[in-house]
Order: structure tokens, then C-alpha cells, then sequence
């Protein structure tokens, strides 16, 4: 087995590991840390590719780069949503429906920051 | 002319942060002033591309593989077209009230993600194409959670999707660069070979697009985004996001992948397809919500689109003149037709869908009642919006239908035709369904007096429909623009 | 018959907008322009009425207009004016003047009148495209149009009695219609597009040649989806439960509109698709005969069973309308010309009974046989339209049912299928057996003691005994029926149009 070889398999090992617990893990921050895994796998087979020619493909590298910048601001907009989600005074929903309850703003928990005003047209 | 194609990105990018630093109370009409400008630019590309075909650009003058080139065809003129005619309406609607957009952020994301959609058309660059994905994304995401807290967990969700689509493309990508030594699409498919490398990398992209594309059965998180969001967001998303994705997945197959493409994968697709098609209709049909009746017809239309890769596989390798072509040929019009005919119809759906759930307060069906007499224009736009995605005549989506009936009886694919004539059936089924609740039922009053509209936002829809109807009667100048990029025959 | 001539022109398609655009028009009209709308409406009658008849005497001797646009590569819509076309739609357009006339009527005051002339001239719209239709994409477009556009009419109402006969009626017709698309593609697939030509068109003469098991199974999917609109049993389930839309929808429904784009199409298939001597070879007419002939006794038994006056005309309507298949579906000129003409004369015939029937229901409040006692006496021009209109369907002469009857008989004769005199004689019983009991009732029973109508009427001795426009285009009706029976043997007259048309269908 070369070098090649070994960080391939870890790299598909670390994406179908990451993967599987993005979308079975419960706990949000949890699914968060599994996508910058999954992520991390995927950079992984990047750089890799770009190791097989000779110097090294610095096109690939580029990408790679980019892709962490995307990363990290995905990452940074999932914990936001999350902190929103499971801050205390809007409370944890438990239930994770395939269609959410009602859509109507005016029955729903108010949200300042959200919800602008109510009552009709301009 | 081709300096227009990075100002259709740019623009709306520009306009986005623009937008952003202005006050909220000059955004609405400036926004749409801004989209009509898009609009225009795109009019005058589609006028360019359908006399002068192709257009290239590239930027600052840097010729592939380190420069970005930008490629549209008639094929991404028509997807641009699309998204210009969808979002300008939707715009206009959108200024009607606040309640529809949730927050002011609206204007400047929604250019953002129009930036992200054109972006996705114009780039001939298979990783320009992943952060153009990762913008619209990104955009899309924000857009839902607009529509408050009972939004958030499916936008959080919809963000999961989306990133890991687009990990998935982004790892097929790496293994074409792997072997082609480029990112430019057309360069990558003169040298792609096929085997395990090549069929890993195409099975990666489809998962991955399928995935973003909402194919069953990884349709799961698009009703509860597409529900959640606000209803000036959901005509967007299920008529143009979703789209962006199916688009590269279709370019990507055949102008990268082309003859390579392995027999059983789309055969696959469209089984998945079918089986989106009756379970999308079945479960639209079991709705008590307006906004998951029409986003469950979202993920039932999905599924005509994938049958395309079934009916073009076997014409990949046949020659010209063939009974094989004439299917291909068929086929690549129909769903075409029908993408436009769905993007049409799915906004104006959803846009009155949004106007009863405004004036009623709720969008609880059981809570529409008397609408046909109140909101005559707006109940129509819903049945006729249902008329066109059922594919029944005189309606665009007819046409697309008619085209996939004889691509399937000529090319004796029989298998589709339960689909194609049964799923018609069950769409007017979901439709009529919501048109009954809408007549007055003694003893069930509507809940309170209900709130006044503007009426530009009735008019929008009615005016997608219209077009949608209208269109059917021009669908021969549509094909006859689409003819020239049928993926088969650009192939080796 | 004269030499065809054929001329490209945009009068077919003028034909259409004379109703399209006062139908778009009265979409965005308010509640309360009563006036414009009604001017409209007929303006938009009377226009059409002029072009039918002054395309009457160029069409029979031999004149083809054509209108042609390209839909998709190998789709046309074509609008045709052959004689076939003319009859229909000179059917349509005269029914649908009295029609407006009677709806305008019927309608005063009632709610959503823009929603009922906007979709009802849209309903005539598809009606006329149906019979115009030179080729079978057309003609399904229209036909599915007609479908889609009736049914806001059936529910006008909106209470739950018309929503669900809406839903059975849409369920049922948009089934059909999917069934005819797929035998349309399917046929398509085949052979190509395929025109409406007199005999038959060629492609599909070969098609029965070299593979008739094919084109036997094609034939049976488009007589499939066009039975549900020709309520040929089993399939017929949906015209009775249709019947709870108001009286003018119920006479569009049942003379003109739908039923008769159904039996329409079914001419259109065997005559000018296959061609009748094809069909006949094949073998798949007289299964239809048959069915069509079950239908016609089935129809009057249970209309035999109503003591509602609109379901006992329901009921006959789908016994009626198979007289027109039996017709055309037997292979005499004889009998094809007793089914065309039936086409027409039906239509007169029962579009006078559901206005008196929408009369009666709407003056006096009546809507069962068994209270109509004596009405004849209060109302005699609407029971007297009634009385003629009835005794027509019956078959007595010189109505123009006895017409009919004859002509089917002696094709039945002339077939080689006398068990068809079987059927008509039955028939003829049992109409009478469902007809004459309503006019003995009408004319000769006292009025009950006490019956709701009577004061009224003793203390209001009106002058007129119903509104003009109701009263009007019933008696009208009654006598074009009795118009087209007398004169019969005229030039222009119903039967001579289609003795033309069955002539050509015979060479």
C-alpha cells in the first residue's frame, strides 16, 4: 500500500463516517461537527489528488482553500440558527415534522428580530 | 456582448450589498428596478444567443485551465430567461407586504441568491460551479429562516442538505480533475474515460445534485423548508433553486460525462423518478396546508424531470437520423418545456397560495373558506396554475407531456406511461381538492373578517399563470431554441 | 359531391374568438354591469350565428377552410370547416344563443354572474373548437378544455350537493380524457399525426393492414376515453349526478356541450380516423353497436324508475345519446345519416324539455313529476314546448325525432343488424312509458288542493305565464325541432347536411 492509498481510505472512511452521523445524530451541534468532518474528508481527497503529479498541483490547493473558507462560514451560520433554536425562550421543539407547525405569523411566538409588523397591506 | 455574462453575476451581487446598506424603506421598488434592469440584460443575451449561438467570456482575459470562463448556450440562456421571469413577478408580489418577505433582509438576499442561480448558468467551470451552488445555498438558507422561528429547524436542515450536496459534487469534481487535469466542463469530457474512477465520480455529482434537486427518496427536507419559508421566498425556491442543480447535473452528465455514462444508473434515476411522482401526488393529496399541498407537488414534478436521463441514455450512442435521436430529441424538449411550465405554474402556486394564507391568517384549507366569491383571480391562478402541472391541454405543460408520451411510444419505453398519464390525474386531484375548500359551506364560517391584499399580488400570479397557458401556444419556438444543445448530439 | 376546394383562412379561428373574448372580457366585468354583459354576450352570439350561416352554402358545395399553427415539430392545431364540422357547430352556436338568452334570465339577481358568463363562454369556446378540430391533437385539446372549463359551471352553486356532483363529473371526464390522450399518442406514435378525412385517413388504412391487432387496441382506447363524455354504460355514471348545476348549465351539459363532444368524437373516430368501411372490416363496430344498443334500453329503464323531472331527463339523455353511436357505428349510409341528424335533433329536442323543466322549477317551484298536476293550465307555452319536445323523443311524427327513428331503422335494415329495430322498437316504449305519463299529468290531471302554486297564480293573473327570456327560447327550441321534422327534405336543412356528410363517408 503507498502513501497514496492509505490517505484515500482514511479520507473515504472519514466522509462515509461523517455522513452517516450528519444525518442520524440528534443533537444539532453535534450534526454541525459532522459536516467539518465530512468536509475535512472530502479537502483530504483534494489535496491528495493534487499530489499525484510532481511539484504539486497548486490549482487543487486553491480549491482546497476555498473550500475551507465555505466551511467555515456554513459552520458559522448552522451555529447561529442553533443558538436561536435552542435559546431559552423559544425553547427546544422537540418534534421534528416533515411540515411545521402553523406558518401563520400571527398565532406563532413573536420574534423581534424576525418579524416585522403586522396588520394588512402598505 | 459577452461582458454581459460576468455582469449578470456581478449586478445582482453589487445590488445585493448595495441593498443591504440602504434603508429598508427604499428597497422594495429599488429591488425590483434592479431586477428589471437583470430582466432586460437577459432579453438582450437570449436575442444574442438565438441569432449568434454560443457566447464565451473570459475573465480578464485568462484563458482556461487558471482563468474562469463563462459559457452560455441556448440551453443556460433559457434557464436565465427562467429565473428573470420567475423573480421579477415574484419581486413585484413581494412589495405587496411584509408578511410575505418576514424581514427586509429579503431584498438583498433574494439578489444574492439571483447572483448565486445566474452564476450556476453562466460558469463553464465545474468548481466555479460549486461556490456559485454554495452561494445560492447559502442565500436559500437565509431566505428560509425570514419566515421566524417555526422556520429555523427546517432551514438548519436545509443548510445540512445543501452543504453536503454540495460536498458530494465537490468530491466527483476532484476526482474528474483527478483524471483530466481540468475544470473546464467541455475540456474534462474530451478526456474522461470511462471506468470505476469515472463511474465513482458521476454516481458522487448525482447523489449529491439529486440530493439538492429533492429526488425521492431524499426529498424529505424540501416540504418543510419550502412550507416554512416566507411566501414571497417558496416561489423561488421551488421554482428556481431546486432547478439550478437539476441544470448542472444535466450538464454535467452529458458534457462531461456524455457516452461514458454507465447503463443502469439512468434507468435508476428514473425509477426514482416514477416513484417521486406517485408518492410527491399521493402524500399532496393527504395535506391539511396549502403551502405543503403545493411543496409535496413540488417534490411529485421532480420527478418528470429525472426521466430524462432514462429516455436519453440509450440514444447516447445512436447515430444521427436514427429513431433513437428523434426520442432523444423528444425527450430533451419535453423536459425542458416542462421545467419552464413547472417553474411558471409552481410560482404562481405558491404565490397564491400565500395571498389566501395572508388574507386568512391561516393556511389551514379548512380556513379558506369563501374564497372563490371574495378572491375570484387569486382561486383561479391556484386551479389553473394545478391545470398546467397536471400537463392537460391548452397549457405549456401539455406540451412537455405530449413531447414525453411520444419519446416514450416511439422509443417503446413503455414503463413511463402509468407515470406520465396517471400522475396528470392525481396533480388535478390535490388541485381540485383545494378549489372545493375555497366555496362557501353553510355552517362553516371563515374565521374573521379577512385582511385586504394589494391587488398587484393576485395580479402576479394570475399573470405567471397566464404566461404559463399562453406559452403553450408558443412552445414550437421554445424547442426549436432548445434543438441545438441536445446533449446527445454534442457528443463524440 | 361537389369537388373539395380547400382555402387557408382565419375565419375558423374568427369563429372561436367570438366567444373567447367577450368570455375573457366578462371575466373582469364587476357584479353589477349587467348591461354590458349581457350585450356581450349576445353580440357575441349573434356574430357567431352570422358566420355559420353565411359559411352554410359555400361549405356544402364543396368548400374546405383551413386554419393551420404549429404547436411543437410534428403537433398542429388545424381548424377545419367540412360539413361535419358545420352541422356541429352551427348546433352549438344556435343553442348557445338561446341558451345566453335563457341564462340571463335565469340568472337575475343570483350571485357571481361574471364567474358564470365568463366560464360559459369559455365552455362554447372549446365546444366550437371541438367541432371545428381537423385533427385529433386538436380535437383533444379542446375536448379537455371543455372539460376543465364546465366544471366551475356544474359547481357554480357551490353548495355540497353541486361540489360533489363537480367532483364525480371531473373525476370521471378528466379519466376519460386520459385514457383518449393516451390513445391519441399511442395512435400518433404509430402512424404519425393523423388528419380528419372523409373515409378515413390512409395512415391509418395501412396501420390496419399490416397490424390490425393494433389498431383494433388503439381504436378501443379512443372509444374508451370518448365514451365518459358519450355516456355510453358503464361509464355514464356522471351525467345524472351532473344534473344539480342550474337549468341552462344542465342544457349545455346534456343537448350541446359535453355529451355531444363525446358522440362527436365517436363519428369523428370511425368515420373520418378509421373510415367505416376499415372500422367495419376490423370488426370492432358492432361491439359498439351492441353496447351503444344496451345503453339506449338501460337509459330508458331507469329513467322509467325517476319521479325527478331533471333525473328522469338525465336518464334519457344517455338512452338518446346512444341512438347517435348505434348510427354511426353501423355500416349502412342509411343509418350513419340517422345518427348525424340524431346529433341535432336530440339537442333541439332536449335542450326545450330542460328549459321547461328549468320553467317549471323556476315559476312554480316544481320539480317532481308527480307535482306537476295541472300545470298545463298555468303555464301552457312552457307545457306545450314541453309537450312537443317530449312526443319528438318519443318518435311521433312530424317531429324531428320520428326523423331519426326512421333513418336508424332502415340502416339497421340495411346493415344487416335488424336487431336494431329490436332496440328502437323498446326504446320507443319505453319513452313513451316515461314521457306521456308527464304530459297526461301536465295537461289532464287536476291540480292538487292546495298546491303552493295555485293561489299565487289565482291572485296574480299575469299576462305572461313565465320572464320572456326564459319562456322565449323553450317555445323556440320546441319548434325548431318541429321545424326540422316538417322540413326535413329542405336543402339546408339538418338531414340534408347529413345525408352530405354520410355520403362522403361511403365511397
Amino acid at each position: 500500500m503507498t502513501h497514496g492509498d492509505v490517505f484515500g481510505l482514511l479520507a473515504a472512511g472519514l466522509v462515509v463516517l461523517a455522513v452517516v452521523r450528519l444525518l442520524t445524530a440528534g443533537d444539532l451541534v453535534r450534526r454541525v461537527i459532522a459536516l467539518n468532518i465530512a468536509s475535512g474528508g472530502v479537502l483530504m481527497v483534494l489535496v491528495l489528488v493534487a499530489a499525484h503529479s510532481e511539484p504539486p498541483d497548486s490549482v487543487l490547493h486553491a480549491l482546497a482553500l476555498t473550500g475551507i473558507v465555505i466551511t467555515v462560514s456554513v459552520t458559522g451560520l448552522a451555529l447561529v440558527l442553533i443558538r436561536r433554536i435552542e435559546s431559552p425562550e423559544h425553547g427546544e421543539q422537540p418534534h421534528d415534522n416533515e411540515v411545521p407547525p402553523d406558518a401563520d405569523h400571527d398565532d406563532g411566538p413573536h420574534d423581534e428580530h424576525i418579524q416585522g409588523a403586522h396588520g394588512g397591506g402598505p | 456582448m459577452g461582458v454581459l455574462l460576468p455582469m449578470l453575476v456581478l449586478g445582482p451581487l453589487g445590488g445585493a450589498v448595495l441593498l443591504a446598506l440602504l434603508p429598508a424603506r427604499i428597497r422594495p421598488w429599488l429591488t425590483v428596478g434592479l431586477a428589471a434592469a437583470l430582466g432586460a440584460a437577459v432579453v438582450v443575451l437570449v436575442g444574442v444567443v438565438a441569432v449568434g449561438g454560443v457566447v464565451h467570456y473570459q475573465v480578464a482575459g485568462w484563458a482556461p485551465p487558471l482563468g474562469i470562463e463563462l459559457l452560455v448556450d441556448p440551453f443556460s440562456a433559457a434557464m436565465l430567461a427562467m429565473t428573470a421571469g420567475v423573480s421579477l413577478p415574484v419581486l413585484i408580489y413581494a412589495t405587496g407586504t411584509e408578511l410575505v418577505r418576514g424581514h427586509e433582509a429579503f431584498w438583498p438576499l433574494v439578489m444574492m441568491l439571483w447572483s448565486g442561480l445566474n452564476a450556476v448558468y453562466v460558469t463553464a467551470d465545474l468548481f466555479n460551479a460549486y461556490v456559485a451552488l454554495e452561494l445560492m445555498g447559502l442565500s436559500a438558507v437565509a431566505l428560509v429562516i425570514l419566515g421566524g422561528s417555526s422556520a429555523w429547524r427546517a432551514g438548519l436542515r436545509y443548510l445540512f442538505i445543501a452543504v453536503l450536496g454540495s460536498l458530494l459534487y465537490l468530491l466527483g469534481v476532484a476526482l474528474i480533475y483527478g483524471q483530466t487535469g481540468t475544470l473546464d466542463m467541455v475540456g474534462a469530457g474530451e478526456v474522461l474515460t470511462s471506468g470505476t474512477y469515472a463511474f465513482t465520480a458521476l454516481v458522487m455529482i448525482t447523489a449529491g445534485m439529486a440530493l439538492k434537486t429533492a429526488l425521492f427518496p431524499m426529498h424529505t427536507w424540501l416540504p418543510a423548508a419550502h412550507a416554512a419559508a416566507p411566501s414571497a421566498v417558496s416561489p423561488l425556491l421551488s421554482a428556481l433553486v431546486i432547478k439550478a442543480s437539476l441544470y448542472l447535473l444535466i450538464r454535467i452528465w452529458f458534457t462531461v460525462f456524455g457516452g461514458a455514462a454507465p447503463t443502469g444508473l439512468p434507468t435508476a434515476l428514473g425509477v426514482l423518478g416514477c416513484a417521486a411522482v406517485v408518492w410527491g401526488n399521493v402524500v399532496a393529496l393527504r395535506q391539511d396546508r396549502l403551502k405543503a399541498v403545493v411543496s409535496y407537488s413540488t417534490v411529485a414534478q421532480v420527478g418528470y424531470f429525472f426521466l430524462l436521463f432514462a429516455y436519453l441514455a440509450p440514444a447516447l450512442d445512436a447515430p444521427a437520423g436514427s429513431t433513437q435521436e428523434q426520442v432523444a430529441l423528444a425527450a430533451w424538449t419535453g423536459v425542458l418545456v416542462l421545467v419552464f411550465s413547472h417553474a411558471l405554474a409552481k410560482a404562481a402556486m405558491f404565490m397564491a397560495a400565500g395571498v389566501l394564507a395572508i388574507a386568512h391568517r391561516s393556511d389551514n384549507l379548512n380556513d379558506q373558506v369563501g374564497a372563490v366569491n371574495r378572491m375570484p383571480g387569486t382561486v383561479l391562478a391556484f386551479a389553473a396554475a394545478g391545470v398546467v402541472l397536471a400537463g392537460l391541454p391548452p397549457t405549456m405543460g401539455f406540451m412537455g407531456k405530449w413531447q414525453l408520451l411520444q419519446a416514450s411510444m416511439v422509443g417503446g419505453q413503455w414503463w413511463w406511461l402509468a407515470v406520465l398519464l396517471g400522475g396528470g390525474l392525481l396533480t388535478l386531484g390535490y388541485t381540485a381538492r383545494v378549489v372545493r375548500a375555497t366555496f362557501d359551506r353553510p355552517g362553516h364560517a371563515g374565521r374573521d373578517q379577512p385582511r385586504v391584499v394589494p391587488v398587484r399580488m393576485p395580479a402576479m400570479s394570475l399573470m405567471l399563470t397566464v404566461t404559463a397557458v399562453v406559452l403553450g401556444f408558443l412552445t414550437l419556438p421554445v424547442a426549436q431554441f432548445l434543438e441545438p444543445v441536445l446533449p446527445a448530439g454534442a457528443l463524440p | 359531391m361537389n369537388e373539395t376546394m380547400t382555402q387557408t383562412s382565419w375565419i375558423p379561428v374568427a369563429i372561436l374568438f367570438t366567444s373567447l373574448l367577450p368570455g375573457l372580457v366578462i371575466f373582469g366585468l364587476r357584479e353589477r354591469q349587467i348591461r354590458l354583459r349581457t350585450w356581450l354576450n349576445m353580440a357575441g352570439a349573434i356574430t357567431k350565428v352570422g358566420f355559420v350561416i353565411a359559411l352554410i352554402p359555400p361549405v356544402t358545395s364543396g368548400l374546405r377552410l383551413e386554419y393551420r399553427y404549429d404547436l411543437l415539430p410534428g403537433v398542429q392545431l388545424l381548424l377545419i370547416t367540412d360539413p361535419m364540422a358545420l352541422l356541429f357547430v352551427g348546433l352549438s352556436t344556435l343553442l348557445w344563443l338561446l341558451t345566453t338568452i335563457y341564462a340571463i334570465g335565469y340568472l337575475e339577481d343570483s350571485p357571481n354572474r361574471s364567474r358564470f358568463f365568463g366560464f360559459f363562454s369559455l365552455c362554447v369556446t372549446a365546444t366550437a373548437g371541438i367541432a371545428l378540430s381537423g385533427n385529433l391533437i386538436t380535437f383533444l385539446l379542446f375536448f379537455e378544455t371543455l372539460t376543465l372549463v364546465t366544471y366551475p359551471l356544474v359547481a357554480h352553486r357551490g353548495t355540497a350537493e353541486a361540489l360533489r356532483g363537480a367532483r364525480t363529473y371531473l373525476a370521471y371526464t378528466v379519466t376519460g380524457g386520459i385514457v383518449l390522450l393516451g390513445g391519441v399518442a399511442w395512435l400518433t406514435a404509430m402512424v404519425g399525426p393523423v388528419e380528419f378525412r372523409a373515409r378515413g385517413a390512409d395512415e391509418v388504412a395501412a396501420l390496419a393492414t399490416t397490424n390490425p391487432t393494433t389498431a383494433v387496441a388503439i381504436f378501443a382506447t379512443l372509444i374508451a376515453g370518448l365514451a365518459v363524455k358519450a355516456a355510453l354504460v358503464p361509464v355514464h355514471g356522471w351525467l345524472p349526478i351532473a344534473m344539480v348545476a342550474p337549468a341552462p348549465v344542465s342544457a349545455l351539459l346534456h343537448a350541446v356541450a359535453v355529451v355531444k363532444a363525446g358522440v362527436f368524437g365517436i363519428i369523428r373516430v370511425i368515420h373520418d380516423v378509421y373510415g367505416v368501411e376499415i372500422a367495419a372490416n376490423l370488426g370492432v363496430l358492432t361491439p359498439l353497436a351492441v353496447l351503444a344498443g344496451i345503453t339506449i334500453v338501460y337509459g330508458s329503464l331507469r329513467a322509467l324508475m325517476q319521479d325527478e323531472l331533471k333525473s328522469r331527463l338525465a336518464y334519457s339523455t344517455v338512452s338518446q345519446l346512444s341512438y347517435i353511436t348505434v348510427g354511426v357505428s353501423l355500416f349502412a349510409v342509411t343509418a350513419t345519416t340517422g345518427g348525424i341528424v340524431h346529433l341535432v335533433h336530440q339537442g333541439l329536442m332536449k335542450v326545450s324539455l330542460f328549459f321547461c323543466a328549468g320553467l317549471f322549477a323556476e315559476v312554480l317551484g316544481l320539480t317532481r313529476v308527480s307535482q306537476l298536476a295541472g300545470v298545463g293550465r298555468r303555464m301552457p307555452v312552457s307545457s306545450a314546448s314541453f309537450t312537443v319536445a317530449a312526443l319528438g323523443m318519443i318518435g311521433i311524427p312530424p317531429v324531428a325525432g320520428f326523423v331519426s327513428k326512421w333513418y336508424l331503422g332502415l340502416g339497421g335494415l340495411e346493415a344487416g343488424a335488424p336487431w336494431v329495430l329490436a332496440v328502437l322498437a323498446a326504446s320507443t316504449l319505453l319513452n313513451a312509458a316515461y314521457f306521456l305519463p308527464v304530459i297526461y299529468v301536465l295537461w289532464f290531471k287536476d291540480p292538487e288542493e292546495g298546491a303552493p302554486w295555485q293561489g299565487a297564480a289565482s291572485h296574480l293573473r299575469r299576462r305572461v305565464e313565465a320572464p320572456l327570456p326564459l319562456l322565449v327560447p323553450a317555445a323556440a327550441t320546441a319548434c325548431l325541432a318541429l321545424v326540422a321534422g316538417l322540413g326535413a327534405g329542405w336543402a339546408y336543412s339538418p338531414l340534408s347536411l347529413a345525408e352530405l356528410v354520410a355520403a362522403g363517408s361511403y365511397s
